[in-house]
């Protein structure tokens, strides 16, 4: 059946079966494969993207429910030339290594930090927990966020 | 797993959701937040001919406040609950237990509904409805009926809803300001499902606890209420020694089995613990 929504600003409308989740039509239908597909029953947390501004989990929403929405993925939330303040305090606090996590890591914290600026370390730690890391230990990702608060403070969007 | 193949339908009334539940044969199932029903795709334990997707009947989303108390539309999701800053006095336990709902994603689409349906005997909001004697209000193609919440809940992921019924309501009845209250979850990680977990209220006159209402999950098939230890707190005072009877009396009131998770014998201990703990953020 068509859907149409809203991915990165740009407006889609596509084809698709019924029991396609939003994240394979993201990554296979629309080629934005950045979205990571890690457990495909909502546990790792990987494959999470803001849907109207909130963030979700991407394998548990069918692409048909996202009718109308306006989709942000990792993709969404980068610069064409250096890093965003977000990305820059995943870099300077080594806050990935394999990576492959990570753009559920940004989509996540990027939602937590748009809403919630002042956030502590619990918050932070309680938010990222539906995020699965197996390399970093989490403490540099929970420095990153944590680090990143300044940018959103200021009014910006961190992105 | 990739999802078996389905119909979908997104009807824009709950007579027009009825209609398309009841035209599959008991194969037809309604979509609400899909944080339960989409895991059980992906793990083929469901296959449904047709997916009825809740999201556009407006009149599922409402949270209602009211002297008779709290009604939540089926279609309220988990965030809505937490960010209603009238819950914190119209209903606290209600946001204590759902603050332990899942993980931060999950909590921005669950439904209260969903997860009523749903009917994990370790999920919070069903603990709840139970613990508060809810009433659900369901449609079906036969009308809309009233179910008390110790009626609605038949064993493991298995409810009194007809093939052709949705949820419409869950109206939890009023919550007095001086109320004591207590919710406790033991899970291994954050967000996990409970291992155990309590809900226990009371009401006081002259010191004295009336009205309590204990209810524990993920100690058995559902849901369960434990009369056995509302008995032991109602008349008393609520102290150290009362406190020890009450737990006592929960481990001595549940029977739980061994499974993968934990064995029958550390769940029955758990739940004494999350009451006793309960009780004791009541009466702080």
């Amino acid at each position: 059946m068509a859907v149409k929504f809203e991915v990165n600003g740009k407006a889609v409308e596509i084809e698709v079966e019924p029991r396609l989740t939003l994240a394979d039509c993201l990554r296979h239908h629309l080629r934005l494969t950045g979205t990571h597909v890690g457990c495909e029953h909502g546990v790792c947390g990987a494959c999470t993207v803001l849907v109207n501004g909130a963030a979700v989990r991407s394998c548990l929403m069918l692409a048909v429910q996202a009718e109308g929405a306006n989709v942000v993925t990792v993709e969404g939330l980068s610069r064409d030339e250096g890093l965003t303040p977000l990305q820059a305090s995943f870099r300077k606090h080594h806050a990935l290594q394999c990576g492959f996590c990570t753009p559920g890591m940004i989509t996540t914290a990027h939602a937590l930090l748009s809403e919630e600026p002042d956030c502590d370390a619990d918050r932070v730690r309680e938010v990222l927990s539906g995020n699965l890391c197996r390399c970093t230990g989490y403490i540099s990702i929970v420095e990153a966020v944590l680090d990143a608060r300044s940018a959103y403070k200021r009014g910006g969007t961190g992105a | 797993m990739k999802l078996p193949p389905f119909e979908y339908a997104c009807p824009t009334s709950i007579s027009e959701a009825v209609a398309l539940l009841a035209s599959h044969d008991g194969e037809a199932k309604p979509l609400a937040g899909g944080q339960s029903l989409v895991p059980m795709l992906a793990f083929r334990v469901a296959a449904p001919s047709l997916l009825v997707d809740l999201r556009k009947l407006a009149d599922l989303r409402q949270i209602e406040i009211t002297a008779d108390g709290v009604t939540l539309g089926a279609m309220v999701r988990w965030r809505e609950i937490l960010d209603d800053t009238r819950l914190a006095t119209a209903h606290p336990l209600l946001v204590a237990a759902v603050e332990h709902v899942a993980h931060y994603q999950i909590r921005n689409r669950g439904t209260v509904g969903g997860s009523m349906a749903h009917a994990d005997p370790a999920a919070e909001m069903p603990g709840v409805a139970v613990t508060c004697e809810a009433q659900i209000a369901v449609t079906g193609k036969a009308g809309t009926r009233v179910i008390a919440a110790s009626d609605f809940f038949v064993g493991p992921l298995m409810t009194v809803l007809k093939p052709d019924e949705i949820i419409t309501e869950i109206r939890l009845p009023a919550w007095p300001a001086k109320r004591r209250f207590g919710f406790q979850e033991f899970a291994r990680r954050r967000g996990d499902f409970a291992l155990a977990a309590a809900a226990a209220f009371y009401d006081e006159d002259n010191g004295r606890a009336r009205n309590a209402h204990v209810g524990v999950i993920g100690v058995a098939d559902r849901p369960l209420r434990l009369p056995s230890v509302e008995a032991v707190i109602n008349g008393q005072k609520i102290d150290d020694v009362l406190i020890a009877k009450a737990e006592a009396a929960t481990s001595a009131g549940v029977d739980p089995a061994d499974d993968i998770h934990a064995s029958g014998a550390y769940r029955k201990a758990l739940a004494g613990v999350m009451v006793e703990r309960a009780l004791k953020a009541a009466v702080a």
